[in-house]
């Protein structure tokens, strides 16, 4: 099996996309001629192979960027666009929240949207907060769309190519951190559905919820509680939208206590959504109060301590359990 | 393409007798439920513009939309049906009067986000472009639409990449309660078209004839594979931004000028003049045309309404 950076797979689900249909193209800022020249980045290389018609660099216009994936997707293509930074997704966001997750409904079913924006996102590159910001709770809210948020290189290939076969517009967030961690990846063409969450390690004792970057926390925390006698399952969505209450239900339910971990800002995080689910329908199989270990409400700040201090780590994921397990 | 000035007037006609039983129907009755916006006055754009468009060419409309669809060959009941909110309207009653989407005819998409349709009529031309169809993008927008970003960014992207998309602005002289001199130091919003490195064209929106040369020549030059043009429509919405819009900012006697200028009652003294219409003629044009209203509205009233669960669903495939 390959071993391969988050971004490399992503690169690889591109590019066999692209060989297998040609209405496949991808557009966004520096994709064709960026200004770090990485192979490890997503889209290095892809102008090279498929030339200037199907990787299409624009300018730094964001509403015109997504406005072209809305456009060119109702005329039966199939653009990955890309956002470079999750807080620039602000600007593309009248094309995405009002059109490209409302227009099909307006139509009334007539017309499909089958769109991939591709948004960059994450804590941890000294960046700032005009960078760094995740706004997975945004999308998620808005019917429409669906969400993908990977949390491996192996995931981001299988759920990538799924989204780009998908007939609905799609938001593919990918963590950048991960663009500097190898993993193995198979090598064969494969999907993998949006939806369906995916237990990465078994456990009796407690419930953590994740996704994306948080996975890897998740499960180094889960590792160390390991060694004390203390069994943890972790549940990574992958997918915000399409949910899967059942996995989340059926572990809460077996474990009797749920922590939910993500990176983004607490308050209206999507956190909050999987507790209120747990207590809705799960409330009487809960052994503890529902635990959310969540960025503080701030903007991500520069100073490499301040950030790290933003990023919930594993210390605090391994206390968040101890707490709930009385 | 053979131009058929009866046709043209036939056009207007339609859009103002349709309209005009719209707005009748929004203030008399129960039967249209919230906001109704109409263009009367300003037929003269979607219907030349209209003239020129084939059916696999592709309109984005606005908020001001029924003309920009009847010009296109969407059919007035499931249009009216729409409006009414029935089950049979173009999009089952999820859009109303304002978001109306007519596939078959290529109205592709009609927003009320002002300027959000420009960014999209990009790509609906990029993707005729990637597919080196022979097909144009019509994009319509306001002149309170230009100083939205999203027309930037847009009109700059279209004419860098040349794609075959026509941006037709009809400047009304009102943004909301705003005239022009309110909302922009530009006195020809066309001269925006000149910092994207696009021709930029000024045009008697209120002439049909001009209206039709005009697209006809942003047409030709999007097939060519020159790219867009900006074309600038001048005319006047006689009525306000809606139905329930008071007007106390706009001028009686500047109204009153502008139905002097009215399109359709210039086509008809041009027709007259020419001998090509008589007033028998006109009679029978209008007939018709109001029998199609008025079948247009018997449908929607006769329309079954959706039920509330059908509200769930067209969201995803």
């Amino acid at each position: 099996m390959q071993n391969l950076t988050l971004g490399e797979a992503v690169k690889q689900a591109l590019r066999e996309e692209m060989l297998r249909d040609e209405n496949v193209f991808v557009a966004g800022e520096g994709i064709g001629v960026g200004i770090h020249n990485n192979p490890k980045l997503p889209t290095h290389g892809l102008l090279e192979e498929f030339g200037p018609e199907r990787v299409k660099d624009t300018p730094v216009s964001e509403a015109a960027i997504a406005g072209l994936a809305v456009g060119a997707s109702v005329m039966g293509l199939r653009p990955v666009v890309e956002i470079m930074f999750n807080p620039f997704f602000t600007i593309a966001s009248d094309q995405i929240i009002n059109h490209a997750a409302k227009l099909r409904y307006l139509s009334g079913g007539k017309s499909k949207f089958p769109l991939v924006v591709r948004i960059k996102t994450g804590a941890g590159i000294g960046a700032g907060c005009q960078h760094s910001h995740n706004l997975e709770a945004w999308v998620a809210h808005c019917p429409g769309l669906k969400v993908v948020m990977p949390g491996t290189p192996a995931d981001a290939k299988g759920l990538l190519k799924t989204a780009i076969r998908d007939d609905n517009p799609v938001i593919f967030i990918e963590d950048m951190i991960l663009n500097f961690i190898p993993m193995p990846v198979p090598e064969e063409d494969y999907t993998i559905p949006l939806g369906p969450a995916d237990i990465k390690k078994p456990g009796d004792d407690v419930t953590v919820v994740t996704w994306s970057k948080m996975l890897g926390t998740a499960l180094n925390a889960a590792g160390k509680l390991e060694q004390q006698g203390i069994s943890v399952e972790v549940v990574d969505l992958r997918t915000l939208a399409p949910l899967d209450e059942d996995t989340i239900l059926k572990s809460v339910r077996k474990t009797g206590r749920l922590l939910v971990l993500h990176e983004a800002t607490r308050t209206g995080g999507f956190g909050g959504e999987i507790a209120a689910l747990v207590a809705e329908k799960a409330f009487n199989q809960l052994k503890a109060p529902v635990k959310r270990i969540t960025a503080p409400d701030i903007p991500v700040p520069y100073s490499k301590p301040m950030e790290q201090f933003y990023i919930p780590n594993e210390d605090n994921v391994i206390n968040g359990i101890k707490s709930i397990l009385g | 393409m053979h131009l058929n000035k009866l046709n043209l007037l036939r056009s207007m006609l339609q859009i103002r007798r349709f309209e005009e039983k719209l707005e009748q129907l929004s203030r008399e009755t129960e039967k249209i439920y919230g906001m109704m916006i109409v263009s009367t006055g300003q037929e003269a754009v979607a219907s030349g513009v209209g003239a020129v468009l084939d059916p696999a060419d592709v309109i984005i409309s606005n908020h001001r939309s029924h003309g920009h669809l009847l010009a296109k060959g969407a059919d007035p009941k499931l249009i009216m049906a729409e409006i009414f909110g029935k089950a049979t309207g173009y999009n089952k009653g999820k859009s109303g009067t304002l978001h109306i989407a007519a596939p078959e005819v290529n109205v592709l998409c009609t927003t009320t986000v002002v300027g959000g349709g420009i960014p999209i009529a990009v790509g609906t031309a990029f993707a005729s472009h990637y597919k080196q169809q022979k097909n144009v993008t019509v994009c319509f927008f306001g002149d309170g639409a230009s100083d939205e970003g999203s027309f930037h960014e847009a009109l700059n992207l279209a004419s860098l990449w040349n794609l075959p998309v026509i941006f037709a602005c009809e400047n009304n002289v009102y943004s909301g309660a705003q005239r022009v001199e309110e909302h922009s130091k530009v006195k020809n919003f066309a001269d925006r078209a000149i910092a994207y490195g696009m021709p930029g064209i000024v045009v008697d929106g209120n002439n049909v004839l001009e209206v039709y040369q005009s697209a006809m020549k942003a047409k030709e030059r999007c097939l060519s594979g020159e790219g867009p043009t900006l074309i600038e429509y001048k005319t006047y919405r006689w009525g306000g931004h809606s139905t329930h819009d008071q007007q106390s900012y706009q001028p009686q006697e500047e109204i009153e000028l502008w139905k002097k200028l009215c399109p359709i009652e210039q086509l008809k003294a041009t027709l007259i003049k020419e001998g090509v219409l008589g007033q028998e003629q006109y009679q029978q044009m209008e007939n018709e045309i109001k029998q199609a209203v008025e079948e247009a509205v018997k449908f929607a009233d006769e329309s079954p309404w959706p039920q509330p669960e059908d509200a769930m669903e067209d969201i995803y495939i």
